[in-house]
């Protein structure tokens, strides 16, 4: 195939898609015109019924909790074949860091990045709890929470505390905790079958005032674990990678 | 119509065309920022503008009220995307050298 003849099929494509795009965008509804029922509908009943004032935690936890619970095990799994494909193999042996350019030196890691890192890592810490804990009253959650607690380990390492990151999450711990988190998301949706209710029912008390934090029962307990599931699957990832980049090895022996 | 009423719903409209302009702006910052992750050529560079689209993204969508969409934008797309794609390129380089 020529260059000619493949810009010839590109631009046939694009003018196809282009084409078949825009039609499409004649079918859209307005900007800011919601067509469907089940947006309402939630708005409608959501505070009333789950007494949870953060409505998109309630839809996520309760409403389509088991769609959640999909979710959440797509990082799991992921999670886990990132440990499985960068595990030590029988044939592989962890090697001494070597200085493989003798001749050039290691940039020290920059005071200001240093200090950035320490300063940030406490506040990081408090956010994450705080979003991990909050899903049922403020537009927070499990995931982002999570997300943020990981990063507070990575600061960590970003402060040039590789070790204390290690022994930080020696990695035993951080697969235990993934997998509590994970299962006990699961677990949860098992106790609302025990009392006789549908999987992931909301059985807990809701407590009496929508959006206080003692509120809206199994959505915050969810959340939490969510949380604590996201922030292991993130740091088992990124010290996964991090033992690879940082620590040079070798097959055979 | 009662005077509230009218009263709130030219609030609302009021409301409506400032919001309006704040996405514009922001969708307009996130077609340049898009467009940037794609002209920068280096990867080391690139990992770092994108971290920056995924902070104009994350505001994109905190125009269009979507917080939750928010946090894990940038989260996502500005710390633990680009996180391990310098991960990524540091092992790369290593294996080069």
């Amino acid at each position: 195939m020529t260059p000619a003849q493949r810009r010839n099929a590109f631009l046939i494509a694009m003018a196809g898609l282009l084409g078949f795009y825009l039609w499409g965008l004649t079918g859209l509804p307005g900007f800011g015109h919601y067509p469907g029922p089940y947006g309402d509908i939630v708005n409608a009943i959501a505070v009333a019924r789950t007494h949870a004032t953060g409505v998109v935690s309630a839809v996520n936890f309760d409403f389509r909790g088991f769609d959640t619970l999909g979710e959440e095990y797509i990082l799991f799994v992921a999670a886990t074949g990132v440990a499985t494909v960068l595990r030590h193999l029988r044939s592989e042996r962890d090697r001494a860091p070597t200085d493989e350019a003798k001749d050039r030196k290691v940039p020290p890691t920059s005071d200001a990045v240093r200090l950035t890192a320490v300063v940030m890592t406490g506040p990081t810490v408090v956010v994450g709890w705080w979003l991990t804990t909050h899903a049922q009253t403020t537009p927070s959650g499990g995931f982002q929470g999570g997300v943020v607690l990981a990063t507070a380990f990575i600061l960590v390492y970003l402060a040039g505390q590789y070790l204390t990151f290690e022994r930080m999450s020696p990695l035993k711990v951080t697969d235990a905790a993934e997998a509590v988190g994970a299962g006990s998301f699961a677990a949860v949706g098992v106790g609302a079958l025990v009392v006789g209710a549908a999987y992931l029912t909301d059985v807990l008390p809701l407590g009496h005032s929508p959006g206080a934090i003692n509120s809206s029962g199994t959505i915050a307990l969810i959340s939490f674990f969510v949380g604590i599931e996201v922030a292991a699957a993130f740091v088992l990832i990124c010290s996964e990678l991090l033992e690879q980049t940082l620590l040079v090895r070798e097959g055979g022996s | 119509m009662s005077e509230a009423h009218l009263a709130a719903l030219v609030a609302t409209t009021a409301t409506t065309r400032i919001i309006s302009a704040v996405q514009v702006v922001a969708l307009v910052a996130t077609a340049v920022a898009a467009t940037a992750v794609v002209v920068v050529r280096r990867p080391a560079r690139q990992v770092v503008v994108l971290s920056t689209y995924g902070l104009v993204l994350g505001a994109l969508f905190l125009t269009f009220q979507a917080p939750d969409v928010t946090l894990s934008m940038i989260t996502v797309g500005s710390v633990v995307l680009p996180l391990l794609l310098l991960l990524a390129l540091a092992k790369m380089r290593r294996q080069e050298e």
